[in-house]
């Protein structure tokens, strides 16, 4: 029999349970208050009293209200039918949902109940399995989803019967496995994990070696990310991360994409529902929403859940990682959550850490970090979790907790500056200040030089040797004035604007310029490198400016045309002739200026 | 609120602090409001049969043999048509001599829209400032702050947006509103001949300051009520949220919660998203648009109140008196509309984007090139040139009283570049460029 309770205490979301039987920590319960159950999560016990975090409002919950206890902890329900859908933070399904408003204590079934899936057998009866392990095949749109032996299988078992190919809906029994103590158990499509465990169905975690290509050149040629690595873009308000990170959405390479919302603005993920299943997936031609899966807990909806959200996000994430497909997921705002946490640790009165913090947020955060990653399964093939968060710093100063935490776990670091936001200079990610670890990883370089060509790791790093310099020579140029310094600073200082304005900068809002190619890239990097190496003829300053500004306009007009068309040919063999009038001779590269 | 006949009344109160009383009862429900000597009151907490409510006016006075009866209900709000024309206090009780509003109750702070419900914002809300209407275009179901220091003049804004904007209510929700101010409110709205328009609920400096925190939910609730059942386009006019968010360190620091940033409570940004998140444009039609006012204490944006408010709400807008003109200006800088990429060069012209962008970058320079002029260095004729064009910019387009459409800020803009630059200077697309250029040909 479950355990029981009633209702001893209110403070906001946090509610007192005195219990009359074993609880556990993280134990899902439900209080009935006037025919409407409401969610909570157990979140500590001091007795026979149990404290839940509630996922609703607590408004009219008196003394006495029933809770029913489930023995389960929060949990999502993992099978075909998830893609194109939107759920709010606990996995309910927003659409199901009637009318305008949230309704108190409505929980929707993530999946289709009554839908049939063409199920096709790949393993036999008789075959050895573990937990992740593949059973048989269903088309969820374009994806091949795999059923798999569910991740709380133990141990080794053997497929006693598969059905046959045909159509099933995601509760019939498709598999029989006898575990290795001779218990059957009857498998159907779906299955249920808990959110806050790992999933670690798979044979081995190695290095990254490999970009995932995002189609921004700030991130794709600058700093890469590695498909199964991690990220995060922290900036003050109004700098770009929501632009940004929805940017990576659309056009990163990745067969899966999750969008997790979390305690953000409605608008922005309205602007998703109404967008994606318009856009067109550049590499595949397909809607952009048949890709995509969101998890939405906007700013207004209870705190508890926004909490719930990013471990959903994150769990869906691992199963489609465990069936060998490329996922990126995606979290706007990480910090939102660590507030969550803040808001939750400070009703249970626990000592706080810094900035009210809990004590145990770097843990939290990093452990989180570590659920991403590239994977090896059983079966040969390969999956990946990409990650990319955002964080928003109170006041967009780095030095807090959030940030600093996070720091410690992401190994990409896209730094958003005010500066370059004021500007107007987007996407607003600082190139001195951001990094990618992978540019130091032996195997990532080896791959670079590999696909985009022989040298290309050097090639960046010279962009950013030269950005370094142009920005010393400007701070020379501001301290002493235009005609303080040499022609020679003015003339450094302007390309690092070539590369500021032609590689940096990207319009996300123009149809052309929003997503460029690998190859598009790499194009553009050699013309603003060979521009950059070259040696210029100047009488003084005063001319450089306008020179340089008419060299940058020509580069702009070449990204915002189709690539290799007539006009961008025709643009360029302009920019070739402006080149040479000022150019005095190839010099060796870098003993340029 | 009057008490009823069957109604249990508790003489005996067993703690007192400044803002609240605990009191031993049964049967209360949580958040559930209470007349506790005739004050407004509150359940903020329930431990087993302690009761802690917060008194909104206050606790001086209170004796712990005072009467307290529970009203068994939240706070609530009687909606109607009637509504128009009325201004209330932070109870929703009337204050300007009228009857009461007789309606459906409804309880205020109600449930969250679900976001697939949401439509995309895509109306554009013309103010005639081209601070405003051409670098920061407003959208209905926007919900958007004046940062604002408090000697600038953000209610004359806010109240010229507001009459210009041309909704069906607004709604005004004013906590610790001078007195002036809220007459400046009433005066001008009763001229412009808007007051059948006008919903307003106000605290004034005179109230008691934790009464505020009732005030965003009263006009809000009423917004929705028009823009849900009567599929009506509302602005919610709400100022000044610095004083609201010092409400609520008021009363968390009397609950002894632990203080986060600048000893704001830690749920300060949930509960201020709770509010500006129920602008939305509603599927049949209404909408609710929320204008706000945040001043700052000396400029400062990292505040926690400033800083927690622009990562809610979509942009900011700053004012900033631009001496060089002598006029204040809509600061092209730092002001932001999100949602203006919703508006701009699709229900506009579509040169909109790119003269928007081209201005401010060149503006951007005038600044770099004043500030080589005020270190004492030579200026290069371009820079000589960005700094007329900056002046011309900010009288003819950023100054607080122009009023002109849309397409005329854009041609001012282009007569501008045309005046100033040349076509590699201004650097826009060249399919637009060759459409509007208004310079010389090469």
């Amino acid at each position: 029999m479950s355990t029981r309770g009633k209702v001893v205490g209110v403070v906001a979301n946090l509610v007192t349970i005195e219990v009359d039987g074993p609880v556990a920590q993280n134990e899902i319960c439900y209080i009935t208050l006037k025919g409407t159950r409401l969610m909570a999560e157990v979140i500590k016990i001091t007795g026979k009293f149990a404290y839940v975090q509630v996922f609703e409002s607590t408004r009219g919950l008196f003394v006495g209200c029933e809770a029913e206890f489930t023995g389960r902890l929060l949990e999502v329900t993992l099978g075909p039918g998830m893609l194109s859908k939107n759920y709010d933070g606990l996995q309910n399904d927003l659409d199901k949902m009637e009318g305008v408003f949230l309704k108190r204590g409505e929980y929707t079934f993530p999946l289709e109940e009554d839908k049939k899936w063409h199920f096709t057998p790949l393993a036999k009866p008789g075959s050895e399995v573990v937990a992740g392990d593949w059973i048989g095949n269903v088309k969820e749109g374009w994806i091949d989803h795999k059923i798999m032996v569910p991740f709380d299988f133990q141990g080794t078992g053997t497929i006693k019967s598969v059905v046959s190919e045909g159509d099933y809906t995601v509760k019939d029994t498709v598999a029989v496995i006898t575990s290795a103590d001779g218990t059957e158990r009857n498998c159907s499509m779906m299955m249920r994990w808990p959110v806050k465990v790992d999933v670690k169905c798979y044979k081995n975690k190695p290095r990254p070696f490999k970009i995932m290509e995002t189609g921004i050149r700030t991130i794709d040629t600058m700093n890469p990310i590695a498909e199964g690595g991690t990220g995060f873009i922290p900036g003050p308000f109004g700098c770009g991360k929501t632009v940004l990170q929805h940017a990576l959405s659309k056009n990163a390479d990745a067969d899966l994409i999750i969008i997790v919302a979390c305690g953000e603005r409605a608008n922005e993920v309205v602007e998703i529902f109404t967008e994606f299943p318009e856009l067109d997936d550049p590499r595949t031609g397909r809607k952009l929403m048949e890709r995509t899966i969101i998890i939405c807990n906007t700013s207004n909806m209870p705190v508890a859940a926004r909490e719930a959200s990013v471990y959903t996000g994150m769990t869906i994430a691992e199963y489609y990682r465990t069936m060998g497909l490329k996922v990126l997921l995606l979290a706007d705002s990480t910090s939102r959550w660590a507030q969550a946490l803040r808001e939750m640790s400070n009703r249970m009165e626990e000592l706080p850490g810094p900035d009210a913090f809990p004590m145990d947020l770097p843990a939290i955060i990093s452990s989180f970090y570590s659920r991403s990653g590239f994977v090896n399964l059983r079966n040969g093939k390969t999956g990946s979790i990409t990650f990319i968060g955002t964080v928003s710093p109170a006041g967009g100063n780095l030095k807090e907790p959030v940030t600093e935490s996070t720091k410690k776990s992401a190994r990409c670091f896209y730094a958003l500056s005010q500066n370059r936001a004021d500007s107007k200079r987007y996407p607003a990610v600082d190139p001195i200040d951001s990094y990618s670890k992978y540019l130091e990883y032996p195997e990532i370089a080896e791959y670079l030089d590999k696909t985009i060509g022989d040298g290309w790791v050097a090639d960046i790093m010279k962009l950013k040797d030269m950005l370094l310099r142009g920005k010393e020579a400007r701070d020379q140029i501001n301290i002493l004035g235009d005609d303080g310094v040499p022609v020679s600073y003015h003339i450094l200082f302007n390309k690092a604007e070539i590369i500021d304005f032609v590689i940096l900068q990207q319009d996300a809002f123009d149809h052309v310029d929003a997503s460029t190619p690998m190859e598009r890239q790499k194009y553009m990097v050699n013309k603003v490198l060979d521009i950059c190496n070259a040696d210029f003829n100047f009488e003084g300053f005063q001319e450089i400016g306008a020179y340089f500004k008419r060299v940058i306009n020509l580069l702009k007009q070449m990204n915002y045309q189709q690539f290799q068309n007539e006009q961008f040919k025709k643009i360029e063999e302009e920019l070739e002739l402006s080149i040479a009038e000022k150019r005095v001779s190839d010099l060796q590269p870098l003993a340029a200026v | 609120m009057k008490t009823k006949a069957f109604q249990k009344i508790y003489t005996h109160i067993e703690n007192v602090t400044k803002a609240t009383c605990t009191i031993e009862a049964e049967g209360v429900t949580n958040e559930e409001m209470a007349i506790v000597d005739n004050r407004p009151a509150q359940v903020v907490k329930i431990a087993g049969k302690m009761v802690t409510l917060q008194i909104f006016p206050g606790t001086q006075g209170i004796a712990t043999d005072a009467e307290v009866v529970f009203l068994g209900k939240p706070p609530t709000l009687k909606v109607s048509e009637e509504l128009k024309g009325r201004f209330f206090n932070a109870y929703g009780q009337p204050i300007d001599g009228g009857p009461e509003v007789d309606g459906k109750e409804v309880e205020i702070g109600g449930p969250s829209v679900n976001p697939v419900r949401r439509r995309q914002p895509s109306e554009l809300i013309a103010t005639g400032i081209a601070g405003i209407d051409l670098n920061n275009t407003l959208v209905t179901g926007q919900k958007i702050p004046f940062f604002a220091d408090p000697d600038q003049p953000f209610n004359q804004v806010m109240a010229t947006v507001a009459l210009r904007a041309k909704a069906d209510v607004i709604v005004l929700g004013g906590m610790g509103m001078s007195n002036d101010d809220y007459l400046y409110y009433k005066t001008l709205f009763d001229n412009a001949g808007a007051l059948d328009r006008i919903v307003a609920f106000v605290n004034t400096t005179e109230n008691p300051p934790v009464e505020r925190l009732l005030v965003p939910d009263m006009a809000l609730t009423t917004a929705e009520y028009f823009a849900v059942e009567h599929k009506m386009k509302v602005l919610c006019l709400l100022t000044d949220m610095t004083l609201y968010a010092d409400a609520l360190s008021i009363v968390s620091n009397r609950m002894d919660q632990i203080p986060s940033k600048d000893s704001m409570p830690g749920s300060l940004y949930s509960d201020l998203a709770k509010i500006y998140e129920k602008a939305a444009q509603f599927p049949e039609g209404g909408s609710i648009t929320i204008i706000a006012v945040t001043t700052l204490s000396g400029g400062d944006i990292t505040h926690a109140i400033p800083d927690n408010t622009g990562y809610i709400t979509e942009g900011q807008l700053y004012l900033r008196r631009d001496t060089d003109i002598a006029k204040v200006i809509v600061d092209p800088f730092r002001s932001l509309s999100r949602l203006k990429q919703l508006v701009i060069g699709k229900k506009t012209r579509k040169d909109h984007p790119q003269v928007m962008n081209a201005a401010v970058r060149l503006y951007a320079d005038a600044a770099g090139a004043k500030t080589k002029l005020d270190n004492g260095f030579d200026l290069t004729e371009y820079d000589r040139r960005t700094i007329e064009f900056a002046q011309e910019y900010s009288r003819e387009l950023l100054a607080i009283d122009i009023n002109i459409d849309v397409d005329t800020m854009l041609d001012t803009g282009w007569k501008l570049f045309g005046k100033y630059f040349t076509r590699d200077e201004v650097g826009i697309k060249q399919d637009i460029m060759d459409l509007y250029w208004a310079g010389k040909a090469s």
